[in-house]
């Protein structure tokens, strides 16, 4: 039993990230843990209580049909822990509130901001000293792309 | 059966194709767009600002390249992947305002709303217009009616009328109103009113469509048919088609594109013919049918008259009713090498699987290896499953061939945006 536990563990270096798709078959592996068959009648004490497995589709996905997924390239948000080349999920069905961190579309490319209200109107905020904030004119009609609900960053290769 | 006083919805995406890729592309906003059809051959959707600009649907991509030039129209190749997944969402939300839905087709879909009479439609309607705008960034318009005709009806007023802001509810109007507003409307917007029953109509001086919703049903039944009897039966708010919540079987399944470029070896050919065979059968399996017989059809360019015609085709029976992919190809590729002529330009392939059937209904023949079906119907089951999971074409047969050249151009097609990881939007943070 210890062997199969060893040449499994190998096989965890998998890339997590293509597992959070919208697909739920792509989801990690529906087993409950100790599900293996008895050999002999003696039912297992463990039966009673198993339970279904952590399903990150719904941990992080509340809506479905109002869910992307969205990459990060550059590193004026580090303050606020989103890093270049991480993975965003957005969930457009969350209302816009002060202080969200947003998708806007700026000049025709999408750009990720914090969203903060001052006296003088909106303003899209960076987390990063380096980086300079935009004024929304408050003439002007922001369209919040959508709400970023998580942000997964990758640790191991 | 006529049924009074429903109350119908009809939901349709504007422009749905360009709106998809806008909701991806914030720069194609306020500017005008195109997609173009498999092979880039013509133009499948259009942008507001193209429309205006006097570009027909359909017309081929070639006839409108001075007005591309001359206003900077951005051209894309269709998305089908894209436009299939954002399809998915829409009526996935949709389903969330009423118990019965049909889908129409990949950006429209009724809904009878009969329910909720005591509501405000209109509110209604514009509650579904922000929720999908909201959710997945795509304009829809809302039309309301005692029909699926009016529905429909209402949905084309509601796009041409801005005074509707998008939801235009019939039912809503009083009966003068409603034929002030059906007098101005030309007959051939009625749902079925196309091509010759059109022509028929205005040759009787029915001309708009206050004429054929006050025509007498009996002498529009002598003179066409049950049918536009029950058009106009719709047109006076009695309900006669009622939605059709799951879709009927397919009783053909084709699978056929043009070439990226002509194609002449038999070779080349084979190479499509199992690339299409395979793809209906997918469809085939996804449906849960059998197929009794396949045809395949090769054909010349008929756009290039100069050059040698030819047109062959053949309907190829199977030994009996299947959905195994291999037993499709071998008849397929029978079929193909006794049409094929040596010495032409091929533009087009295809093959049309036929004698559909419901997989259960199957009898068994005195010669049938059970086993070797059994086998049959895992492997595929594998092989689908794979597909589904891995995305379509992770494993296929390899004679579809490993660099197609003959594959149908999509030089301008954008990235599959939602479905796959490696393709998704990038956000600057900068």
């Amino acid at each position: 039993m210890n062997m199969h536990d060893v040449s499994t563990q190998d096989s965890g270096n998998s890339e997590p990230l293509p597992l959070i798709g919208l697909k739920p078959e792509l989801s990690i592996s529906k087993q409950p843990l100790f599900s293996w068959a008895v050999p002999a009648g003696f039912p297992s004490p463990a039966d009673d209580y198993v339970e279904s497995c952590i399903d990150l589709n719904e941990r992080l996905v509340q809506n479905k049909e109002a869910t992307f997924f969205l990459r990060v390239q550059g590193d004026s948000m580090t303050d606020l822990g989103i890093l270049d080349g991480d993975l965003l999920i957005i969930d457009r069905s969350l209302p816009v509130v002060d202080g969200n961190i947003v998708i806007a579309a700026i000049d025709g490319e999408f750009t990720v901001k914090q969203l903060v209200h001052q006296k003088n109107g909106y303003v899209l905020k960076a987390a990063n000293p380096a980086y300079s904030d935009i004024i929304i004119d408050p003439e002007e009609n922001l369209e919040v792309w959508g709400v970023v609900r998580w942000a997964i960053h990758k640790l191991w290769p | 059966m006529a049924v009074n006083d429903q109350r119908i919805a009809l939901i349709d995406c504007n422009n749905f194709y360009v709106s998809c890729e806008r909701v991806f592309n914030p720069a194609l906003e306020g500017k005008p767009v195109i997609v173009l059809s498999n092979n880039d051959g013509c133009v499948i959707a259009r942008s507001q600002e193209v429309k205006s600009l006097g570009v027909k649907m359909g017309v081929a991509w070639s006839s409108v390249q001075p007005l591309v030039k001359r206003h900077n129209i951005i051209a894309l190749s269709s998305n089908y992947t894209l436009y299939a997944d954002m399809s998915n969402r829409v009526m996935k939300i949709i389903s969330e305002f009423s118990p019965d839905q049909e889908v129409y087709s990949i950006d429209e879909s009724f809904i009878n709303l009969t329910a909720f009479k005591h509501l405000n439609l209109i509110d209604y309607g514009q509650n579904i217009r922000s929720t999908i705008k909201k959710f997945v960034g795509l304009p829809v318009c809302v039309g309301i009616g005692a029909s699926k005709t009016l529905a429909k009806l209402a949905n084309h007023i509601s796009k041409k009328q801005t005074v509707f802001a998008g939801v235009c509810n019939l039912t809503a109007l009083q009966s003068g109103e409603l034929n002030t507003l059906f007098s101005k409307i030309e007959v051939g917007e009625v749902w079925g009113v196309g091509g010759k029953i059109y022509k028929r109509l205005s040759q009787l001086g029915i001309n708009t469509v206050l004429d054929l919703k006050q025509a007498s049903p009996k002498r529009i039944r002598k003179q066409f048919s049950v049918v536009m009897e029950r058009t106009v039966m719709e047109l006076n708010g009695q309900s006669c088609i009622s939605l059709e919540e799951i879709a009927p079987p397919k009783e053909q399944l084709m699978c056929s594109r043009s070439f990226g470029r002509p194609v002449s070896s038999l070779s080349e050919l084979i190479e499509s013919v199992i690339t299409y065979t395979t793809r209906a059968a997918e469809k085939l399996r996804h449906q849960g049918s059998i197929a009794s017989s396949i045809h395949v059809f090769i054909n010349t360019n008929p756009f290039q008259p100069e050059e040698q015609q030819y047109n062959g085709s053949l309907l190829v029976p199977l030994p009996e009713p299947s959905d195994d992919t291999r037993l499709l190809i071998a008849a397929a590729l029978a079929g193909l090498r006794s049409i094929y002529r040596a010495g032409f330009s091929y533009k087009r392939a295809g093959v049309m699987l036929s004698g559909l059937m419901s997989a259960g209904q199957q009898q068994t023949g005195l010669f049938d290896n059970v086993e070797l079906q059994a086998r049959s119907k895992s492997l595929m089951e594998a092989i689908d499953r794979i597909n589904n999971l891995m995305g379509s074409g992770t494993i296929k047969f390899l004679g579809e061939g490993l660099d197609k050249k003959w594959k149908p151009k999509s030089e301008r097609k954008t990235p599959c945006y939602t479905t796959r990881i490696d393709e998704i939007p990038v956000v600057y943070a900068v």
